[in-house]
């Protein structure tokens, strides 16, 4: 293949060879027609790249908001340090990560939205921790947007921009719900609005981690928060590859 | 030069002016505390009793994420901001009881007002808090058509309340279909904390939209 482009180029591109001098206005277009040919060719014969497979990771949070407070640490702090070991999970098994976040810093609702938007990932988790798990043993809370679900548009209403892709949030919602559940993790699902999630348009969740109250006297947690992160991001990561498999079924339909 | 006795007056009128403040002001004083204790706060009007009537309360529970119904006798006046305000009253006490399934602090000293609106009247002009309040001045007439609802916090709920997409957003939900389910003209809920608009409730639950009364009841066997 690259043989016959290097013979074709010295032809089109230094002058026309002297049998081909009377050809006229045919030249340029054969020179067009070759070229067209050569790179569709071209483009048979590559080995096919492997679909980049881009997940968002939202870390909540962040900066002047703290959060809630989980036991002494600010939740924002919380969320970063799952989103950095989920990051790494996701990266070890060939996902393309886009953070909303790296540090302390402040990100505004609608700056997710448009990292997770111009990402054009496909799935957007957004992590958060909740403080309200009075029981001992760990819990998870899944959220999805709480619009009502619309066809595709092209021009996507900022504000409700989630609408068109509530339906797969859902499946990508049952898919982590799956995940955890099989790891033991007591795991409830509902539907909220969250300004960034309902302006994101790809497969959205909200993933809030309830680590639970210590279980004994000396404070102690029957599982440390790290121990619970670690279980989730394990389930997390799971629950995306069988998501990633998933989706490449969807599009080769 | 001024003479010697116009010197020593001077003095001694100047130091009988501070004496004589200064007896009078202990005087006031003392009158002020005398008054204070004398006053009579017992309430010189008996406060109306409504009658008992039955209610339904969505009560949230956490451990599952749902919104449970449950119908209770409760004295509710005639006139829907102060219904509005005697039924969310008793869910926040129901949520600030020691074995509440969803604990949240404050009771029902948390809802300042709940105001009624036209939905087309809010639709144009936006919800406004100087509204008549559920203190006075209202009509007792059941209100025409969809109304909108003004939920008006106190701004020590919204700091004591527990961080969490979970419980925050069912503290909301709660509070939309209770409003639903006891006045089924509030077709619209929305939120202030001290009379302002508030981003979120403590960090996730939005505050700034409308939210649908109807879509936060759940139907049977569902979850908000």
């Amino acid at each position: 293949m690259n043989g016959r482009l290097s013979i074709s180029r010295p032809v089109c591109l230094t002058g026309r060879p002297r049998r081909m001098r009377n050809t006229g206005i045919l030249h340029p277009a054969f020179c067009i027609l070759f070229a067209a040919a050569a790179s569709t060719l071209a483009a048979q014969e590559q080995p096919a790249q492997p679909a980049r497979f881009v997940v968002l990771l939202d870390a909540a949070h962040g900066g002047d908001d703290a959060g809630g407070n989980l036991s002494g640490q600010p939740e924002k702090s919380y969320n970063l340090a799952l989103s950095v070991r989920l990051r790494s999970l996701l990266m070890a098994r060939g996902f393309a990560v886009v953070t909303t976040r790296e540090s302390d810093t402040t990100v505004a609702p609608d700056r997710r939205a448009e990292i997770a938007n111009h990402a054009e990932a496909q799935a957007c988790l957004s992590l958060h921790a909740a403080t309200n798990n009075m029981g001992s043993s760990p819990a998870v809370h899944i959220f999805i947007s709480s619009l009502a679900p619309t066809g595709t548009t092209r021009l996507a209403p900022w504000k409700t921009a989630q609408a068109a892709w509530v339906e797969r949030s859902v499946a990508l919602a049952g898919m982590l719900n799956s995940a955890l559940a099989h790891a033991g993790m007591t795991v409830t699902l509902g539907r909220t609005g969250l300004p960034a999630i309902d302006s994101m348009t790809c497969p959205a969740v909200a993933v809030e981690i309830a680590p639970g109250k210590p279980a004994d006297a000396s404070g102690s947690p029957a599982s440390s928060e790290s121990d619970v992160q670690a279980q989730v991001a394990e389930a997390l990561a799971a629950a995306l590859v069988e998501w990633r498999s998933d989706d490449k079924g969807i599009q080769k339909q | 030069m001024i003479p010697r006795h116009q010197t020593v007056l001077f003095i001694v009128l100047l130091a009988t002016a501070i004496i004589m403040g200064t007896v009078l002001w202990r005087q006031l004083d003392r009158a002020h505390q005398r008054l204070l204790q004398g006053q009579d706060s017992a309430p010189t009007q008996a406060p109306q009793v409504a009658p008992a009537e039955q209610a339904t309360l969505f009560v949230a529970n956490d451990a599952d994420n749902s919104l449970l119904a449950r119908p209770l006798t409760l004295p509710l006046p005639q006139n829907p901001e102060a219904r509005g305000r005697a039924v969310l009253g008793k869910l926040l006490d129901l949520y600030a009881a020691p074995d509440a399934t969803h604990p949240v602090p404050g009771g029902a000293a948390s809802i300042a007002q709940v105001f009624m609106l036209p939905v087309h009247a809010a639709g144009a002009s936006g919800p406004s808090p100087n509204t008549s309040g559920s203190n006075g001045g209202s009509k007792n007439s059941a209100p025409a058509g969809p109304q909108l609802a003004v939920v008006n916090l106190t701004s020590a709920f919204a700091a004591s309340h527990p961080s969490g997409l979970e419980t925050e957003t069912l503290t909301v939900l709660s509070i939309c279909a209770t409003l639903h389910a006891n006045l089924p003209s509030v077709a619209q809920v929305r939120f202030l904390v001290d009379g302002q608009p508030r981003a979120t409730l403590a960090g996730h639950a939005d505050l700034t939209r409308t939210y649908l009364a109807a879509e936060a009841v759940p139907t049977e066997g569902t979850h908000p």
